[in-house]
């Protein structure tokens, strides 16, 4: 009985256990982490459920206090949804689970605030996932930012201000989208996504419809760091404390993603967002920008947590410039990207954080001879490097290898030299890290205690509860990649717009 | 620490229409189902009161009446009346938040219980929302340290 209401669980569990979490918290913080955890398991549970029921029976339809669907709120699940709701709840599991220490260290006085504040931005995230009514998608949108803004507001000294800035930003961009939104209401009456999509196309000359999908695409890129407006991230992500940033780094840009497929495939037709207007192209040139603009400067950074950041404005680059593609094999690699890259991201940021959990290391110089201390973490970061630069085994290549062949298919070549290039570059900038992680001496100022010492660097490894969560992700990394092929057949193959 | 004042106008003002404010914003909550209003802006008009109270009488004699442990619980408990309300419907096999479900638990048919259904919702929106705008207020006029600043 309760597998029909599995649409709203998905929300309402963890809506209602992060307020109880905030209460709990008087009488024990260590409950907080458990009830999150709590929340966290049953949302993934209810993740799969769907899954299984849209891949047995199609497309899901919730109704919302049983009203009607142009009038009431309604839940739609399709494949799309299915597979996002799987990613995002996947993810979070891991990194609740890796929270626990690293929040014990960083937020010690803040644990209830900060389970609070996670279970809702998961609730968020979930939410822009499953709902089909796009004003409700603004509402999510912005639980899930301002939890998001609390969030990286807690972490080191320079974080407020970095949040400030990107609550500025986002706002802005969540304003664009509410603009949108308020367009199209104007001009159709409604907010429902399938009514809209029914009602559109009729209105394809209008301009207030091309403003209202200008206004959709530029909040969306600023919600999801699309490169020229992307100047929030590296600062909000490299300040927050591990967890949040590892969290918002494989899920927020992810979501983001799967909005802008959602207003331009779904709300929209291929044919207004493709042979109407010019957009999938333009996108593509600065997607092109994206990747090489964020690989470039990655390499140039010294930081860690930076570095990586700007790697996910690259890696943003990708997933557009499959979706521009606008062809079978580009959009397959998109969507198999924003799947891999939550598994990468999420893997590289876990083993920064603990990195940082036990040696304080912020910096590529720091980071000198960590293998003999921290082998298991070390060799996690080397998986997650090569899925990042895109070596075979790993997923990583198997969604460039989609998106190479997408772009090939579009015949453009530029866009294919573009995600080359891009991938050489990142391997770049992940050899310099594995260079000094493996290969570099540590640096003998850290030890102060008497001479050149030849006693071999005690091992020094990050604590079980942290490194699980990141084997996790490594086990993800392989996996995905061994069986990307059984994915694109049992799913992303439904994703594919009509048309491509 | 915004201190109580020594002018006797706006503290006797305050005292006579802080009761007014408060069963003001009770009749917009209690008539938001029915009639424009709602939750939110009753809430709104609830917090009102106890924010011209902590202007008047200053952050000391407010807390008294109002401690910032009753303004958590009840910013979470209003959320929690919500959520459960949806629950229950849940429970009775019908949709989430499809009060229609409450006939079964309400003494009243499916029509008023979404009437009822309605009116609680509303009931938990005002809570939670009194209580976060008094804390919203509270934060920001003694920069986030509540018993200090200002």
């Amino acid at each position: 009985m309760m597998m029909e209401h599995l649409p709203a669980i998905i929300i309402v569990f963890p809506l209602i256990m992060a307020f109880l979490i905030n209460v709990a918290g008087w009488w024990s913080k260590k409950a907080c982490f458990y009830m999150a955890l709590l929340a966290v398991t049953v949302s993934f549970l209810a993740s799969l459920g769907i899954l299984n029921t849209v891949l047995q029976s199609g497309t899901i339809s919730y109704r919302f206090g049983g009203w009607e669907p142009p009038w009431g709120i309604e839940y739609v699940i399709d494949h799309l949804n299915a597979f996002m709701l799987v990613i995002v709840s996947g993810i979070t599991l891991p990194v609740v689970l890796y929270s626990k220490k690293s929040i014990e260290q960083e937020l010690p006085k803040k644990i209830p605030q900060f389970y609070t504040l996670f279970t809702l931005l998961m609730m968020g995230l979930l939410g822009i996932t499953i709902t089909g009514d796009a004003f409700n998608l603004y509402v999510l949108l912005e639980i899930a930012s301002i939890t998001g803004y609390a969030l990286i507001g807690l972490g080191d000294e320079k974080a407020p201000l970095a949040s400030f800035n990107y609550l500025i930003i986002g706002t802005i961009g969540a304003c664009f989208y509410l603009l949108g939104v308020g367009y199209l209401y104007i001009m159709t009456g409604s907010l429902n996504m399938a009514d809209l999509a029914q009602r559109l196309p009729a209105l394809y000359s209008s301009n207030a419809v091309m403003a209202a999908f200008a206004f959709f695409m530029v909040g969306i890129a600023i919600k999801m760091a699309f490169f020229p407006l992307h100047v929030w991230l590296p600062d909000a992500y490299s300040h927050a404390p591990s967890t949040v940033s590892a969290y918002v780094a494989c899920t927020m840009t992810k979501v983001g993603a799967y909005v802008m497929i959602r207003i331009m495939f779904t709300v929209f037709e291929p044919s207004f967002s493709i042979q109407l207007h010019p957009v999938t192209t333009i996108f593509g040139w600065v997607a092109a920008a994206a990747m090489m603009y964020g690989c470039i400067l990655a390499v140039a950074q010294n930081d860690l947590k930076r570095m990586l950041c700007y790697i996910i404005i690259a890696e943003v680059g990708y997933i557009v410039m499959g979706i521009s593609a606008a062809n079978r094999m580009g959009f397959t690699g998109a969507v198999l990207h924003i799947l891999n890259d939550a598994f990468m991201m999420a893997c590289l940021f876990l083993v920064v954080g603990a990195i940082y959990y036990k040696t304080g290391a912020k910096t590529i110089g720091e980071y000198r001879g960590l293998f003999k201390k921290m082998p298991f973490t070390s060799m996690s970061f080397a998986v997650g490097a090569l899925s990042v630069v895109g070596v075979p085994p790993t997923c990583g290549f198997f969604s460039k290898w989609y998106l190479v062949l997408g772009t090939i298919n579009a015949e453009q070549w530029v866009f294919a030299a573009a995600l080359l290039a891009s991938s050489l570059l990142s391997a770049i900038v992940f050899f310099r890290v594995l260079q000094n992680m493996f290969f570099a001496p540590a640096a003998s100022s850290s030890h102060d205690q008497g001479s050149e010492s030849h006693v071999q660097e005690k091992r020094h490894e990050a604590p079980g509860s942290m490194l699980i969560p990141i084997f996790v992700t490594i086990a993800g990394i392989l996996l995905l990649g061994v069986f990307s092929g059984q994915i694109i057949e049992m799913i992303i193959q439904y994703t594919v717009p009509e048309g491509f | 620490m915004i201190q109580r004042t020594a002018n006797i106008i706006p503290r006797t003002i305050a005292r006579i229409l802080i009761p007014a404010i408060q069963v003001f914003g009770l009749y917009v909550i209690a008539h938001g189902h029915g009639s424009p209003g709602g939750g939110f802006q009753g809430g709104c008009i609830l917090a009102a009161s106890f924010i011209l109270m902590t202007i008047a009488y200053g952050l000391e004699d407010t807390k008294r009446r109002f401690t910032e442990n009753m303004n958590n619980i009840l910013s979470s408990l209003g959320v929690f009346i919500y959520a459960l309300t949806g629950w229950m419907c849940l429970l009775l096999g019908a949709n989430f938040l499809d009060y229609s479900a409450l006939s079964a638990i309400l003494p009243a048919d499916p029509v008023k219980a979404r009437y009822l259904g309605m009116f609680i919702i509303e009931v938990g929106v005002g809570i939670t929302v009194m209580a976060v705008m008094v804390s919203l207020f509270i934060d920001l006029v003694t920069g986030g340290k509540h018993g200090e600043g200002l």
